[in-house]
């Protein structure tokens, strides 16, 4: 959160009235809404959230523990910003931006204590500063003035600020500066530097938003192959306890091809965002080998962490992926879970005692989720560039019913709709991501894309694979009243050949070195492999070939190794005439 | 320190008085009757001129006249290594006729959130010595792993083998633990003194109780009380990890208890109820107990949790398991069917889960076949089992010889490898070979999720062919 600019600003103080939990009543305080006060002689950060009478309630973003009446509070007269600038990136934050490791180190605990405040980004850090505009040229709001090598992946792009009027270069510098230095001067007189503040509640302003044509390749093969996700684009991942959300999300961080990753942990397990911490400067970009860590902000606020802070989170992560999508940026926001962020709403307003809509979520809730999803999307920047904000959310619904209200409310606004089953985590297949229920409306507009990018024959592969699981689904009804044997030939084979699109195909190993990720070449091949096996079975059966000597073929066993092969192109096309001679031996 | 005599209003646990001082938010109380009796609460609510109060002891014989007195701090737990042998009530009080706890620190009950950057991720493999869990399921250090349970069935045997068994095997065990010492907290909620002596016996028959603290909030004590209970507990686990760098394992029973007694406060306060009336923000409150377990870089010591619950109905999408699931690492679940076919311990790996197996297993850690022999015979119980519907349908003769290996195999791995008995201590050496065992069943085609290496060096081939001679 930003400390920059709160002295000058302090306004009218007030006196605390009453204390319940996170929510404080405050009296005689001069606030605007969403306004920043400090709570207490501690100082505690927090925001307004209503305003009745002379009373002003405030949420409260730190445990109230021992905070009681008639202690101060101070307001800033500014709403909750974020600091933006190069050092985002390869850094963690709780959910008011706050970053971790210098709370760490400031508190001197590995606990964390309350009334420490840090700025986003470090205000006393030279970066090299190369400028991209030269004296006495007319900027305007969003131009890129020039470049700072930010981490070894990612060129920061120091932009003229949405607010600023825009004018004449008058001076620019190379060199080595401070994000608090003066980098620009217009003939205006303002002064711009490499730090930005912005309120998280408000959108960034871009210039248009435009329909996404390009997938967000996740290397994962039933998300490409079946239910892509476009670059820009929204998707939900609701799902039970225990059926992968988590690990799908990990995934996506690691393996999607976006430019900058924007993790926010809300309201989940601790050791899973240390998890993240220790594996990702370890773990390699696929598309530039860098170290991960290299393109992502981290944003922890787990579970046992103050639920203000909470609902706050999302908001700090997507504004900061909106900063780097007007650099041209493609972005991808992965947020674990948006439960959580409506659970700190519903909390928050049954403190504030407002009339609760359903299950005793406020009944601004759609409203909320929609507002975030929107800023998602494929924009063209003020700026003339273009870049986009993918936003992934996962929904942790109760009992994992999705019928309950953030995955409903969720589902009518998203576009993607990855839905974990627990009954396929159980047998363990993995990703627990129930196909006939699963389904992506960018499927029509990002298949030129494929076809272009893969190979020709991309959706009618896919389609192909569609009909074989839909039948599956329709036999596998009639083989639970009859057995399987009493089903004609032909459908005995499609169940064989289901069975492989299930295990060779739609299942992938995240914890396997090689299959974790797999190129949407490979996700193709893949299939025509077990295509291969379908059209010549069929053939041999048509020829006489009992469906028993069909199935015990040795060499279709091999299709379920594929994934974890490194040299797949030359494995697959051995495999297909492996496939094809022994069942041409059998007639 | 003032006292008052200002009392308004009294329900069910809660107490209203009138201050003309402002009061602190989540301070304690001391209340004393007109009878000179004290009862301790905590400060729910402070506003100018009136707090809630939440008395622990019940507050059945306060009336208008009693005293209040606020004690400016919030609730502490006096701490020190001497509490270890000690049995204490479900509010910190001795009640084993030992000597008065002289505390070395006081520590704020409401523990502070670990920094995640200041967590180190749990990797330490803990052999617990119960192949369903070793093998399927496996526990590390610093993990909060709950025992999804019902009434009447035996998840205090359960708890008491893990107690009983846990250990680090010496091999694995990295230079910096050597010296670290074991320690159980055993904090009890609401549970009958039948069940508290089952434990109290267990721990001195083992000597268990040298190195446990035990917390006791019995079924006849107050009910708020048992909203402290877990933080005193926890607490304690805290310093005895991170500054005296024990390795401690923290079982708390019964958590349904617990939320139970959450929901009576919500209710008495009458505040808007979430579902099924439990309050709102009882996975706040959860994830502040859970989150407590964990690892902090540069400290020696852990807090692995295993809180158990009974699930009313036997239903797991109630809430207090739902959450209870959406917050902890994972979930073992203890089996009706499975328990009265005589299986001990009746787990149903199927829907148990560890989410931090993968990263405590395999090659150095526990054994290099190990992740390839869980998910193989996680895929074929599931198989199995989906087959033993089937059966009832259109019986074994209209299966095919692959589905017949796999009903086998669903019977031998209940009887072979989860039903060990309470009282057997097996190495995961010995649960993973008991695994290959049953693996062995299946022509190697069929063993599609173990890597192909794995496959030559521990498949067994004669057990095939007996499996084939016994269809035969």
């Amino acid at each position: 959160m930003s400390q920059a600019t709160q002295q000058e600003t302090v306004r009218e103080d007030g006196v605390i009235q009453s204390v319940s939990g996170p929510v404080v009543t405050a009296r005689d305080l001069d606030a605007r809404m969403n306004d920043v006060v400090y709570v207490g002689n501690e100082g505690l950060m927090g925001e307004v959230i209503e305003i009745e009478g002379d009373l002003t309630t405030i949420q409260v973003y730190e445990e109230t523990s021992g905070v009681g009446p008639s202690e101060p509070v101070e307001n800033t007269g500014e709403p909750l910003t974020v600091d933006l600038g190069p050092g985002l990136l390869d850094s963690i934050y709780d959910g008011v931006q706050r970053p971790l490791d210098v709370l760490e180190e400031k508190m001197n605990s590995p606990y964390l204590d309350r009334g420490v405040d840090a700025p986003g980004i470090e205000m006393d850090k030279k970066w090299e500063f190369v400028p991209t505009v030269e004296e006495g040229d007319t900027v305007e709001a969003g131009d890129v003035l020039g470049t700072v090598p930010e981490t070894v992946t990612i060129e920061h792009k120091v932009l003229v600020p949405p607010t600023s009027e825009g004018g004449d270069v008058a001076s620019i510098e190379a060199g080595e500066f401070t994000v608090e230095e003066a980098i620009v001067e217009l003939d205006t007189g303002e002064e711009i530097t490499m730090h930005q503040e912005w309120p998280v509640r408000e959108a960034r302003p871009s210039e248009t938003k435009m329909t996404p044509r390009e997938p967000l390749v996740s290397g994962q093969r039933i998300l490409d192959g079946l239910f892509p996700i476009a670059k820009g684009g929204t998707a939900a991942i609701p799902g039970p306890f225990g059926s992968g959300k988590t690990v799908t999300q990990h995934q996506l961080a690691k393996y999607a091809d976006a430019d900058i990753i924007v993790y926010v942990g809300c309201g989940e397990r601790g050791n899973e965002m240390t998890e993240v911490i220790e594996d990702f400067p370890e773990l390699e970009d696929p598309t530039t080998g860098n170290p991960l860590m290299a393109r992502t902000s981290l944003i922890a606020n787990t579970s046992n962490m103050p639920v203000a802070a909470r609902e706050s989170c999302i908001y700090t992560g997507i504004t900061i992926a909106e900063y780097y999508r007007d650099m041209g940026y493609d972005v991808a926001l992965m947020a674990d879970s948006t439960s959580r962020w409506a659970e700190a709403m519903r909390e928050i307003s049954s403190r504030l005692e407002e009339m609760p809509g359903e299950e005793g979520y406020p009944a601004y809730l759609s409203a909320r989720l929609s507002e975030f999803y929107e800023r998602a999307g494929y924009f063209e920047n003020i700026n003339g560039t273009e870049g986009s904000v993918s936003a992934i959310g996962a929904v942790s619904p109760p009992g994992g019913d999705f019928s309950e209200p953030v995955t409903q409310n969720t589902l009518r606004i998203v576009k993607t709709f990855w839905a974990l089953d627990a009954d396929l985590a159980e047998r363990r297949h993995f990703p627990a991501i129930n196909w006939s229920e699963s389904y992506s409306l960018y499927r029509n507009q990002l298949d030129p894309w494929f076809v272009e990018n893969v190979r020709d024959d991309w959706p009618e592969e896919r389609q192909w694979a569609v009909d074989i699981l839909d039948e599956e689904d329709e036999l596998q009804e009639i083989v639970q009243l009859v057995g399987k044997d009493a089903l004609p030939e032909d459908q005995q084979l499609t169940l064989e050949v289901a069975r492989y699109l299930r295990e060779a195909y739609l299942q992938q190993n995240a914890f396997h070195p090689t299959d974790t990720y797999c190129p949407p070449e490979k996700t193709y091949l893949i299939l025509t492999a077990i295509h291969t096996l379908n059209d010549e079975a069929k053939k041999a059966l048509d020829a006489g070939v009992p469906v028993e000597e069909i199935i015990a073929i040795e060499a279709a066993p091999r299709l379920n190794r594929i994934g974890v092969q490194e040299d797949y192109v030359e494995y697959i096309e051995d495999l297909k005439a492996e496939i094809t001679e022994q069942l041409r031996e059998l007639y | 320190m003032k006292e008052y005599q200002t009392i308004t209003e009294i329900s069910g646990p809660l107490v209203f008085a009138e201050v003309d001082e402002p009061i602190g938010y989540d301070e304690i109380v001391e209340i004393e009757t007109p009878q000179g009796e004290t009862k301790r609460g905590q400060v729910l609510e402070s506003s100018e001129g009136l707090v809630a109060i939440q008395v622990f002891e019940g507050t059945s014989g306060i009336d208008r006249n009693a005293s209040v007195k606020f004690l400016g701090e919030t609730l502490k737990m006096p701490v020190t290594e001497d509490l270890l042998g000690r049995v204490l009530d479900g509010s910190g009080q001795p009640i084993d006729g030992g000597p008065e706890i002289v505390p070395e620190e006081r520590h704020d009950i409401v523990g502070a959130a670990i920094n995640p950057y200041s967590r180190e991720y749990p990797e330490e493999f803990i052999q617990t010595g119960v192949s369903a869990i070793d093998g399927m399921n496996t526990l590390v250090r610093g993990q909060k792993l709950p025992i999804f349970s019902a009434s009447g069935l035996p998840h205090n045997d359960l708890a008491l083998q893990i107690a009983r068994q846990a250990t680090v095997p010496e091999d694995n065990k990295q230079g910096d633990s050597e010296d670290s010492e074991f320690a159980v907290i055993f904090g009890a909620m609401g549970i009958t003194a039948e069940e508290a002596n089952e434990f109290m016996e267990d721990f001195e028959r083992t000597g268990a109780l040298e190195r446990s603290v035990v917390f006791m909030n019995l079924a006849d004590d107050p009910a708020v009380e048992r909203t402290v209970t877990p933080r005193l507990a926890l607490t304690t686990a805290e310093y005895l990890a991170f500054e005296k760098d024990y390795h401690v394992l923290v079982i708390l029973t019964d958590m349904t208890n617990y939320c139970e007694a959450l929901r009576e406060i919500g209710a008495a306060r009458e505040e808007v109820p979430g579902r099924r009336g439990y309050p709102g923000y009882m996975y706040t409150d959860l994830a502040q107990l859970y989150e407590r377990a964990g690892r902090i870089e540069g400290r020696d010591g852990s807090v692995t949790q295993i809180p158990i619950l009974t699930m009313p109905g036997d239903d797991d999408t109630h809430p207090i398991p739902d959450l209870t699931g959406y917050i902890t690492e994972g979930q073992i679940y203890i089996d009706r069917a499975l328990n009265s076919q005589g299986v001990q311990p009746p787990i149903n790996p199927l829907p148990s889960l560890s989410r931090l197996m993968d990263d405590g297993i395999g090659e150095g850690l526990t054994r290099e076949d190990h992740a390839d022999v869980s998910d193989q015979m996680y895929a074929a119980y599931a198989e199995g089992e989906d087959l033993r519907d089937l059966v009832n349908i259109v019986g074994r003769e209209a299966l095919s010889e692959r589905d017949n290996i796999y009903l086998d195999f669903a019977e031998r791995f209940e009887e072979e490898f989860v039903d060990q008995g309470f009282d057997t201590d097996r190495t995961i050496d010995e649960t993973l070979d008991i695994g290959w065992n049953l693996l062995s069943m299946f022509p190697k085609s069929e063993l599609n999720r173990v890597d192909e290496e794995l496959i030559e060096k521990y498949y067994h081939e004669d057990e095939t062919e007996e499996a084939v001679e016994a269809e035969a």
